[in-house]
């Protein structure tokens, strides 16, 4: 089973870990992301997510299908936020369910790095002083 | 043929819209469209790398476009 949404609306963290509750499961493993008050010890008042929807949610179901061929899992989740998101909000839900926790934290480390170098959703910190689209630039 | 052009986040601010619209030859590659993409938008090619989607799959320089492709300039990516 695999669930992946895209939303405006706030993450429901206990949720995701429900949804990926299995009898067969042995343990879930969850990344949740949060948004950092600075980066290069610059202050970050906000970040503002923008996703190409339609390909985004592509991405996502190939990196789910490439995770459940890669190792033996039984649920998959990936929940992203677009749009403004303050200090301590969660950009980000990770949830894997396997039968042994090899799997599971293997698998939920490799969805979260796969999705950021594939995944057409684009941050911007919001800084007192100005404003950056992240990695946008070498 | 005329080619529509989607973009967002920095690509989109390069272009200064959501959208634009580009006159290629018939059969033209995303190759020539990234070209002529720098050219009428140097700031583009001065970006860490960028890649162009054809119907929601990143496309490699030879492949072919059509004119009813929904083709996307996907700067770095950084969600999560």
């Amino acid at each position: 089973m695999t669930e992946i949404k895209l939303t405006p609306l706030p993450i429901d963290v206990t949720y995701c870990v429900n949804a990926v509750m299995s009898p067969a499961a042995g343990g879930i493993d969850v990344f949740i992301g949060t948004v950092r008050d600075q980066t290069k010890q610059k202050k970050v008042l906000r970040l503002e997510f923008e996703a190409y929807e339609k390909m985004a949610i592509s991405e996502m179901e190939k990196i789910a299908a490439s995770a459940f061929a890669k190792w033996p899992l039984l649920k998959v989740l990936l929940h992203h936020r677009t749009g403004v998101l303050e200090v301590g909000e969660v950009p980000v839900v990770i949830a894997v369910a396997a039968a042994h926790r090899d799997a599971a934290f293997e698998a939920c480390r490799y969805i979260i790095d796969t999705l950021k170098q594939t995944v057409p959703i684009w941050k911007k910190e919001v800084f007192e002083d100005g404003e950056v689209w992240v990695a946008a630039h070498p | 043929m005329k080619i529509k052009v989607i973009a967002f986040g920095v690509a989109r601010e390069i272009f200064g819209s959501g959208t634009i619209e580009t006159e290629l030859y018939t059969d033209a590659s995303v190759g020539t469209l990234r070209n002529l993409l720098e050219q009428k938008y140097p700031r583009l090619g001065q970006l860490a790398s960028y890649m162009v989607a054809v119907n929601s799959e990143y496309a490699e320089p030879h492949v072919v476009l059509a004119a009813n492709d929904e083709v996307a300039v996907i700067p770095p990516v950084s969600g999560g």
